[in-house]
C-alpha cells in the first residue's frame, strides 16, 4: 500500500512536471521571439544577404530594415525596407503591417513606374526575395499556432540550452515539425532544424555572431541552408541600433514613395 | 516652351551642387525586339520594334533638396534613327509636413492592373503593345506635383501646364481601324496657357484597414477625338482632345485571403454634355473590381472586371452617322494575370489576358524571364490579338500578333 501511494505520488510529479514542462515550452519560445524580434523599441540595421546555389553561383539582395513595435513582444509591428542592390530593385521599397493571428498588410512601391502596389502573400508559404528565408522567419510566427515540448536541454557548442520541439497546430506547413536550440542566457536561438514527413531533416537555420547592441543580445550572423536544394542563405547584419527614434509616420505611402535618407542610407 | 521649362527646373538646381552630400549613378544598356507573327507590318516591315538603349541615372541629394534625371540613348532600326530621351528630370523639395517635386516626372494613381480609370496620366500603348519592359507603358509629365500630409489624411495635387497626349501604336506597324482612311489628318493639342492647364487631385488615407482614396482631375482626354471639315465628304480631319474632368475613388484592402480592389469613375465630357456629337466621347461612368491572392508558394493569381458606361446613350445612338461602327453602350473587360517563380525567384513565368464580353475580343500575353545574375537578365513573350470585329480594341491588331525579347545589362 505505501508503495503504491509512492508510486502515485511519482506519477503525480511526474504528471505535474510534464504539464508545467508542456507550458514552460511555450513560455520559453516566447521570450525567445521577444528577445529575437521585438527588442527596443525600434531596430534599424542593414542586411546583406548572400544566395549561393548549389553549383556556387552568389546573388546579393542588400537592404535597410526599419522595424517598430506597436504593443506588447508578440503584438504589432511595422517594418520598413529599402533595398540598395541588386540593381534591378534598388531604390524600391517594401512596407510590412504585422497583425498577431492574421495575414500581414504588404505594399511594395516600384520606383520605375512611381507605383504602390499591395501584395497578397501568405506569410507561411512566400520566400523573403528568393532566399531560404520565408517572411515568417523573417518576421516570426505566432507562438500560438504550434505545439511545443521541451524534448530536453544540452549545450551547444559552450551554451546550454534549452531544445524545444515545436509541431504546426494546422497541417499547412512545410514542415512537420521543428527543433529549436534556446540559449538560456540570452533566450536567442542559436539553431533550428526542420523536418518534413518523408525525409527527415531538410532545413537547418544557424545563429553564427551574436553581438550586444545597446544592451541588446543581437544575431548579426545567420544562415539557412536546404540541405535537399543544397541552396543557402548568409546574413548579415550591419550597423544595428535599437531606439533610433523611428518615427510612427515613417510608416507610409508617402515615405513607402520617397524613402528618407536619414533612415535608409 | 517644354525644354525651357525643363531648363529652368535645372537652372534652379544649379546653386545647390555646392553641397551635394550624395551623388549616384546607375543605369542600364538594353537590347529590345519585337517581331509580327501573323502578317507583315501596313508599311511592309516585319519588326514592330528593334533597338539597342542606354539609359542613365543620375541621384543626388543635398539636405531637403533630391534631383533626379534619367535619360536614355538609342538606335532604333526599324526608324533608322538614333534619339536622345529624357525620361524624368525633376528636383523635390522635403520638408516635415509638405514636398514638392518640379519637372517631368511619372505619376502613377489607381488600382487597376493595365486598367486605369483615375491614373489620368499619359501612357504608352505601342510601348505595351510592342513588348517594352512595362515601365515605358508610362510616359511622363512636364509638371509640378505638392504633397501635402497632415494628420488626418494626405493629399497630392499636381499642376500640369504642357498637356501630353497617350501614344497608340502607329498605323504604319499596326493595322490600326481607321473609319476615315485616306484623308490628310492635323493634330491639334491644347495650347499652353493658364486655362488649359491640367489639375489632378488626389485625397488618400486608411480606413478600417483599407487604402480609400479619392481623386479629381480637370484637363483633357488623351486619346484624340476626330472632326471631319465636312462628315459628308470630309477632306481634312483635325486630331483634337476634348476637354474632360474626372471624379474618382477607391478602396483596396485585404478580404478573402487575398486583397480586393475596388476603383470608379465619372469621364465628365466637357465639350460634349449633352451627348449629341458623335465626334466627341459621351460622358462614361467606369468602374474596376480586382483581387489577387497566393495560392501556393511562389505563385499569384489577380483577376479584374472592369466596366465602361457611356451615358447618354440614346444621343449618341442617334446620332452616330451611317457607316461608322458603334460602340457598346457597357464595354466589358475582364483580366486574369498568372505568375509564378522558380528557381529562388530567378525564373518568372507570367501570363496576362483580356478579353471583352461585349466586345467578343482579347488580348494574350505570356512571358518568361530570367535572371542571369544580379546584373543581367532577359525575357521572351508574346502579345497575341484576336476578336469577332475589326473595329474594336483587340480585334483590329488581329493581324499584329508579335513576339519580343528583352536582354538587360543593369548597373
Amino acid at each position: 500500500m505505501k508503495t503504491l501511494m509512492t508510486v502515485a505520488a511519482a506519477l503525480g510529479v511526474m504528471l505535474m512536471a510534464s504539464t508545467s514542462f508542456a507550458a514552460s515550452a511555450e513560455e520559453v519560445m516566447k521570450k525567445s521571439q521577444a528577445a529575437f524580434l521585438y527588442q527596443g523599441k525600434d531596430f534599424k540595421v542593414r542586411v546583406t544577404m548572400r544566395l549561393v546555389s548549389k553549383s556556387g553561383q552568389e546573388r546579393i539582395r542588400e537592404m535597410t530594415m526599419l522595424r517598430k513595435n506597436f504593443g506588447e513582444p508578440g503584438g504589432e509591428q511595422k517594418y520598413f525596407i529599402y533595398f540598395h542592390k541588386p540593381a534591378d530593385v534598388k531604390d524600391m521599397t517594401f512596407m510590412v503591417y504585422k497583425y498577431p493571428g492574421r495575414d500581414a498588410d504588404r505594399w511594395l512601391f516600384v520606383p520605375a513606374i512611381n507605383m504602390v502596389k499591395r501584395i497578397a502573400a501568405q506569410d507561411k508559404h512566400s520566400s523573403f526575395v528568393g532566399s531560404d528565408f520565408s517572411y515568417e522567419d523573417v518576421s516570426g510566427r505566432k507562438v500560438e499556432d504550434d505545439t511545443h515540448t521541451l524534448t530536453k536541454e544540452e549545450k551547444l557548442g559552450n551554451r546550454d540550452c534549452y531544445v524545444i520541439k515545436s509541431v504546426p497546430r494546422a497541417g499547412d506547413m512545410d514542415y512537420a515539425y521543428k527543433l529549436s536550440w534556446i540559449a538560456k542566457d540570452d533566450m536567442l536561438p542559436l539553431k533550428e532544424e526542420y523536418y518534413d514527413k518523408r525525409s527527415g531533416l531538410y532545413k537547418v537555420f544557424t545563429a553564427d555572431e551574436t553581438k550586444v547592441v545597446k544592451g541588446f543580445p543581437t544575431v548579426t550572423k545567420r544562415t539557412m541552408k536546404n540541405l535537399q536544394s543544397g541552396h543557402g542563405t548568409y546574413v548579415t547584419y550591419t550597423d544595428a541600433d535599437y531606439d533610433a527614434g523611428i518615427p510612427d509616420s515613417l510608416f507610409s505611402e508617402r515615405y513607402l514613395r520617397q524613402p528618407p535618407r536619414k533612415w535608409v542610407e | 516652351m517644354k525644354r525651357l521649362f525643363l531648363l529652368l527646373v535645372f537652372i534652379a538646381l544649379a546653386p545647390q551642387p555646392a553641397g551635394a552630400s550624395d551623388i549616384s549613378v546607375h543605369g542600364f544598356v538594353q537590347g529590345n525586339y519585337s517581331v509580327g507573327t501573323a502578317m507583315d507590318n501596313p508599311d511592309g516591315g516585319s519588326f514592330k520594334l528593334a533597338e539597342e538603349r542606354l539609359q542613365l541615372k543620375l541621384d543626388a541629394s543635398s539636405g531637403p533638396f533630391h534631383v533626379l534625371v534619367k535619360g536614355d540613348a538609342f538606335y532604333g532600326h526599324v526608324e533608322n534613327s538614333a534619339r536622345l530621351e529624357l525620361r524624368e528630370g525633376y528636383i523635390d523639395y522635403t520638408a516635415e509636413k509638405w514636398d514638392f517635386r518640379a519637372g517631368r516626372q511619372i505619376i502613377t494613381w489607381g488600382l487597376g492592373d493595365l486598367l486605369f480609370i483615375n491614373d489620368v496620366f499619359p501612357k504608352d500603348y505601342e510601348a505595351f503593345f510592342s513588348g517594352r519592359p512595362l515601365e515605358y507603358l508610362k510616359k511622363g509629365v512636364d509638371g509640378m506635383k505638392l504633397g501635402v500630409y497632415p494628420d488626418f489624411a494626405s493629399f497630392d495635387i499636381v499642376v500640369v501646364p504642357f498637356f501630353e497626349p497617350n501614344r497608340f501604336p502607329d498605323p504604319k506597324r499596326y493595322s490600326v481601324f481607321n473609319p476615315m482612311p485616306g484623308i490628310p489628318q492635323d493634330e491639334k493639342e491644347p495650347a499652353t496657357n493658364l486655362e488649359n492647364t491640367e489639375v489632378a487631385l488626389r485625397a488618400y488615407r486608411d480606413i478600417a484597414g483599407f487604402d480609400a482614396a479619392v481623386y479629381f482631375y480637370r484637363g483633357f482626354s488623351r486619346q484624340p477625338s476626330v472632326m471631319p471639315d465636312n462628315l459628308m465628304a470630309p477632306t481634312k480631319l483635325t486630331l483634337f482632345f476634348p476637354m474632360l474632368s474626372v471624379y474618382g475613388a477607391s478602396l483596396q484592402g485585404r478580404a478573402l485571403d487575398g486583397v480586393i480592389s475596388l476603383e470608379t469613375g465619372y469621364y465628365g465630357s466637357r465639350q460634349d454634355g449633352s451627348g449629341t456629337n458623335p465626334m466627341m466621347p459621351n460622358s462614361q461612368l467606369k468602374y474596376l473590381v480586382g483581387y489577387q491572392r497566393q495560392l501556393w508558394e511562389d505563385f499569384s493569381i489577380g483577376m479584374q472586371y472592369y466596366g465602361e458606361y457611356m451615358l447618354d446613350y440614346a444621343e449618341y445612338r442617334d446620332t452616330l452617322p451611317a457607316g461608322f461602327p458603334r460602340e457598346s453602350e457597357l464595354h466589358q473587360l475582364a483580366s486574369v494575370r498568372l505568375t509564378q517563380f522558380l528557381s529562388h525567384q530567378t525564373l518568372r513565368l507570367s501570363l496576362f489576358a483580356f478579353y471583352s464580353p461585349s466586345e467578343d475580343d482579347y488580348m494574350l500575353n505570356p512571358e518568361v524571364k530570367y535572371n542571369f545574375s544580379d546584373h543581367v537578365w532577359a525575357a521572351l513573350g508574346a502579345n497575341v490579338f484576336g476578336g469577332r470585329k475589326r473595329t474594336s480594341q483587340f480585334g483590329q491588331l488581329e493581324s499584329d500578333d508579335n513576339i519580343y525579347a528583352q536582354l538587360r545589362y543593369e548597373f
